[in-house]
């Protein structure tokens, strides 16, 4: 089919965007592992994936944000005019919504058009931008209450995503013919969700292509006219969407052959396990010596969930010395590491205050600390006084760890501590977590990872940040967490 | 805050103080008494404007003040002998801060201690030009300064059109809308394909201009400058920025209220002398001003972030 | 054991602080080499005995700059001028009031660290227009009070401050003493740690446990009673209080931090780099002073040296 933009020749066939074999690694990581995928005029093509499948690095290399280290990217319309990078990829007519709001808010509705649009300048472009905006806002959402001249940082979630909605539409130098949509109804509510279905539906049948990347698998059926699943940086299955059912969906992203963890030691907990020690305005509780899972999609609210437990009893001046809470950082370089010091001194920062003499450190008591440690959780390095930086992520985390652990705090909160994380530390973080429960430690654990989650002796989903599922003992398992973690019924929330 | 009524603290705050300056004496409401009470406003007003371009991209000039002493000297030494001369100056200064501008994004150097260091430079350079007060202002701009325009004294004139100029060069134009993005969101601006060094380069260099335009405007109202003349800037034109509604980080800023801010303080000090209030608490009343506006401020932010609930901790 | 202690030698250019110490080395020679080497005494004691208050106010900027981006303390001389003025006003010439002056002057620091965080805290503005806007008020405060009157100082007070014991001046010793005590809480005490991670990362910091905002005004308070001090020692050392007295001080208190080699990206203290930062000032203005350079070219080549310095440290620090 012709696309119906008339901006110049174009040849049916030719896919809008064609990836053939592109990889991106990440130092040692491999985000992206040989996928070869390609969108044509009027394909709505659902891209589906559990966290770190390598979805928004497809995406990424796709809008030209991120160049392969391997393989080819290749667009349909190039005009010859080859820049690089994203403005290559938008001459092409490659537009992307993200999930994270890349407006500004200062700005006003119209002003914001003006950033990716560069032809909106002279005289009276102003006209010219609310012309664009208004008339894809009102082709989209019909009704909606949004005005090109409201300041976006006074617009709500909603009317925000419904403005980056619609930028992402809206016709410009040249037209829009790919349209990426990274969790686009993610603060949407039904009846509006429903709109942008169906503008979808409409813009493919008029030749146009979407990438339509969604946790809601009823709206990927309602509109997908191919899926495909991607894992562990690699596409696994790619078919027309008639040819999935949900369950078959879930399976599809899930563990093909569910390899069996060791099974747990869930015997002795009964007898572990004791009063309960804490309990949220969310509804997450937790009892002596319990080890608690959060899981589900990420970005549901699991972090907010335990950062705001643990700012609410930590901080005060007056209990520095026994706390009642200690953190695990996950995002290491943002919540963690103290990246200008020695292993040491990040290792005993939470226990420091019951290591000092008349405000002094006792130098010889934080030594004999940290020898301690270095030696229970087996930390990489011939000398103590190395800065962090020189361990790998791996032995920074478990220095993490240490931190958490050396402390006296009855109750530790792990936000996704195993992140990058290889195999054998892991088990050796498995086991610690074990020992450390048996001693009537309570642990609130959000993970990413199903096998991790099934460490766990009960376990919260959360979706669209409130609790979605709590699961126990057997009912731990990848289907029950997939399934509460992904809308089931139909399109909206 | 509501982008809309961000102008109603400054536009209510200088209407207040106005309003007592007239009780307390009223022969200021003529012709004369509004010249004599807004001519100083001028030059600080521009000055302020110069530091809405800098925190308009998230950055904090502490150079302002020397920079316009040093155009002030150049004004009232080369710009009056050797008019040629002068203006290449002026212009090659304008350049320098836009060098800055891109020497600070290029090499992630905190603003706040490079612009310290060019206020020394600045400095310097005035005092070369002016060891000791002196020079003379060039007769144009005497001219233009001391117009009388019929009606409204050629200071609130002025200022007006300052106030409408910026609005429509930052809060209309699309080059404008750009640089307040680089402000509001810079990732956004680079990843939609821009250079955010030339956009920083460009904030810099119209701070640069509007620096130049106070230095010189302060030599006409002043006929003669000296290396310090203009140092109470720097401190002046950050206060003025906040109390027009302008925020630190965000690009939000407001040319107009950048104006009636600068007004405000000035307006201040003759406040404070028709109260009969010793002249020592002139600078103490600016503090204590922006302190009252930042506090009324943020009760107006807090009422409007109600809505969003539990996030007060 | 020979062998580590090379190393250790071998390592000290590689100091932050060593540059700043060379510098004013040379600055120092470079003076006396007009003199062929005349008057060498006089110009160190000068230099250190200046640099003392450079050296003081320097430190309590430090320890606010160790918190990191966007904390800074503008109001360090209008303290030092409320302090001085104060005080001075308040002993009135009487020994007798010199310690009960000292404790007024302390007292000042005190009231205005705690004021200034109060503003950072409550009406949650950055720390910049925070201690900038309390400055207009001290800076009135102090006009208000002695009305720009200079009250001698305390004869006794005046001898000390000006005197000197075994060869070095006694505000030397006392600045010397301030950062030793300043070294051992930024590298020996709990409190340093939190200051560090404060700087380092503060959210970083506050998941750790560490109480973030006690930190805080406890380091703004300190910056303040550092001011408030040198305040006190100022006008006494040059007969009286001024209203200018601490002007100079706004820009110097933050270059010598930079000079020193403290990370303006925070975490990273330096207190030796104080005092040579401190030194350098003053000696470059004399070096350039005695070549008979004005004072014009003395602002350039302080600023040139402040930006050179920045732009040198910006390529590595920034990037960990």
């Amino acid at each position: 089919m012709e696309v119906a933009t008339g901006a110049g020749r174009s040849i049916p066939d030719v896919p809008l965007v064609a990836l053939s074999g592109a990889c991106v690694h990440f130092g040692a990581v491999r985000a992206l592992d040989g996928v070869s995928l390609s969108v044509s005029a009027g394909e709505c093509v659902g891209l589906m994936g559990h966290n770190g499948a390598g979805k928004s690095t497809a995406v990424n290399v796709i809008n030209g944000g991120l160049t392969p280290t391997d393989g080819e990217v290749r667009y349909g319309h190039e005009d010859g005019k080859n820049g690089t990078g994203v403005a290559r990829a938008r001459a092409c007519g490659i537009r992307s919504v993200f999930q994270e709001l890349s407006l500004c808010p200062n700005l006003s509705v119209l002003e914001n058009l003006r950033v990716p649009h560069r032809d909106l300048t002279g005289f009276g472009w102003r006209r010219t931008a609310a012309g664009r905006i208004a008339g894809a806002l009102d082709e989209i959402f019909p009704g909606h209450r949004i005005q090109p001249g409201m300041i976006v940082g006074d617009l709500t979630l909603a009317e925000r995503q419904m403005v980056e909605i619609a930028a992402g539409f809206a016709g410009g130098p040249t037209p829009p013919r790919l349209v990426i949509l990274d969790e686009p109804t993610s603060s949407l509510d039904a009846s509006i969700a429903r709109q942008l279905l169906d503008h979808v539906r409409r813009f493919c049948t008029n030749g146009g292509a979407v990438i339509f990347i969604s946790h809601m698998l009823g709206e990927v059926f309602e509109v997908a006219s191919r899926i495909d699943v991607m894992k562990d940086g690699k596409i696994i299955a790619s078919r027309p969407a008639s040819e999935f059912t949900q369950q078959g969906l879930i399976d599809a992203m899930g563990h093909v052959a569910a390899e069996k963890t060791a099974a747990r030691a869930t015997v002795e907990s009964s007898q572990r396990i004791g009063e309960e020690v804490l309990k949220t305005p969310e509804g997450l509780n937790a009892r002596k010596g319990e080890v608690v899972g959060l899981a589900g999609l990420a970005g549901h609210g699991q972090a907010e969930a335990l950062a705001r437990y643990f700012m609410s009893r930590s901080g005060k001046p007056g209990r520095v010395k026994d706390p009642e809470v200690a953190f695990v950082a996950g995002d290491r370089g943002r919540d963690g590491v103290m990246p200008l010091w020695s292993i040491l001194q990040n290792l005993t920062l939470t226990h420091l205050p019951s290591l000092t003499r008349r405000g002094l450190v006792d130098a010889v008591a934080e030594q004999a600390l940290g020898a301690d440690w270095k030696k229970r959780i087996g930390i990489r390095t011939d000398n103590l006084d190395n800065l962090i930086l020189s361990l790998s992520g791996g032995n920074q985390q478990k220095v993490l760890f240490a931190r958490a652990l050396a402390s006296t705090a009855p109750i530790v909160v792990m936000d996704d501590p195993m992140r990058g994380v290889d195999v054998g530390t892991k088990q050796e973080a498995y086991d610690m977590i074990r020992t450390e429960a048996a001693n009537g430690r309570t642990f609130l654990w959000y993970s990413t990872e199903t096998e991790e989650v099934r460490q766990c002796d009960r376990v919260f989903v959360f979706r669209n940040g409130q609790i979605s599922a709590e699961l126990t003992g057997d009912g731990i398992t990848e289907e029950n967490i997939l399934a509460a973690s992904f809308q089931m019924q139909g399109a909206g929330a | 805050m509501n982008g809309k009524y961000r102008i109603l603290l400054p536009v209510l705050s200088l209407t207040v103080l106005l309003a007592a300056v007239f009780y307390l004496q009223p022969r200021a409401m003529s012709y004369f008494g509004l010249n004599l009470l807004f001519n100083l406003a001028v030059p600080i007003a521009l000055a302020t404007i110069a530091q809405m371009m800098i925190i308009m991209v998230n950055d904090i000039d502490l150079s302002v003040g020397t920079f316009v002493s040093f155009v002030a000297c150049v004004t009232a030494t080369f710009l009056n002998d050797a008019p040629l001369i002068g203006v290449a100056i002026l212009l090659a200064s304008i350049l320098a801060y836009a060098a800055i501008g891109a020497l600070i994004h290029i090499r992630q150097l905190p603003a706040i201690v490079v612009t310290l260091g060019m206020s020394f430079v600045w400095g310097g350079l005035a005092v070369l030009l002016l060891p000791s007060p002196g020079g003379a202002a060039p007769a144009w701009i005497r001219t233009v300064m001391t117009v009388k325009p019929p009606l409204v004294p050629m200071a609130v004139v002025a200022c007006i059109l300052i106030a409408g100029l910026t609005h429509l060069l930052i809060m209309r134009s699309s080059t404008g809308t750009l640089l307040r993005a680089v402000g509001g969101n810079a990732q956004a601006v680079a990843r939609s394909g821009w250079s955010v060094t030339k956009l920083k380069a460009g904030a810099y260099a119209l701070a640069g201009v509007f620096g130049v335009l106070a230095g010189v405007c302060l030599v006409g109202l002043t006929t003669s400058a000296d290396a310090n003349i203009a140092l109470r800037y720097t401190l002046l034109s950050i206060a003025g920025v906040i109390l027009g509604g302008g925020e630190f980080t965000g690009g939000r800023v407001s040319p107009v209220g950048a104006v009636l801010g600068a007004l405000t303080l000035a307006l201040a000090g003759s406040f404070l002398s028709f109260m009969r209030l010793s002249p020592d608490w002139q600078i103490g009343a600016q503090g204590a001003i922006l302190i009252l506006v930042l506090a009324v401020r943020l009760i107006f932010s807090r009422r409007g972030r109600k809505w969003k609930g539990a996030e007060n901790g | 054991m020979d062998n580590s202690r090379l190393s250790t030698v071998l390592a000290i250019p590689r100091r932050p602080w060593f540059w700043a110490f060379a510098a004013s080395a040379i600055a120092y020679f470079a003076t006396l080499s007009l003199t062929e080497g005349r008057g060498g005494g006089e110009l160190l004691s000068a230099a250190l005995t200046f640099a003392s208050f450079s050296a003081i106010v320097g430190l309590g900027q430090m320890f606010v700059i160790t918190l990191g981006p966007g904390n800074v303390d503008l109001s360090i001389p209008a303290t030092m001028t409320l302090a001085g003025t104060l005080s001075l006003k308040f002993m009135d010439g009487a020994a007798a009031l010199i310690l009960p002056g000292l404790a007024l002057a302390l007292a000042v620091g005190i009231g205005a660290g705690i004021f200034n965080y109060l503003l950072i805290r409550l009406l949650r503005i950055p720390p910049i227009i925070a201690t900038l806007s309390a400055s207009f008020l001290y800076q009135s405060l102090a006009i208000w009070w002695n009305r720009g009157l200079r009250i001698k100082p305390p004869e006794a007070l005046a001898d000390f401050s000006t005197g000197s014991l075994a060869g070095l001046p006694n505000l030397t010793i006392i600045g010397v003493l301030i950062a030793l005590m300043s070294w051992v809480v930024l590298e020996r005490s709990l409190f340093g740690r939190w200051v560090s991670a404060f700087g380092q990362n503060t959210r970083a910091a506050r998941l750790s446990g560490i109480p973030v905002e006690t930190v805080r005004a406890v380091t703004y308070i300190a910056s303040a009673v550092l001011a408030s001090f040198t305040g006190y020692l100022l006008a006494s050392f040059s007969g009286g209080a001024a209203l200018n007295m601490g002007t100079e001080y706004l820009l110097i208190s933050i270059a010598v931090v930079v000079i020193g080699g403290c990370s303006i990206a925070g975490g990273n203290s330096n207190v030796p780099g104080i005092w040579g930062g401190a030194l350098l000032m003053f000696l470059v203005v004399s070096m350039l002073n005695s070549y008979g350079f004005g004072a014009g070219v003395r602002l350039i080549m302080t600023g040139a040296i402040i930006i050179a310095i920045v732009a040198a440290a910006s390529g590595k620090g920034r990037s960990a």
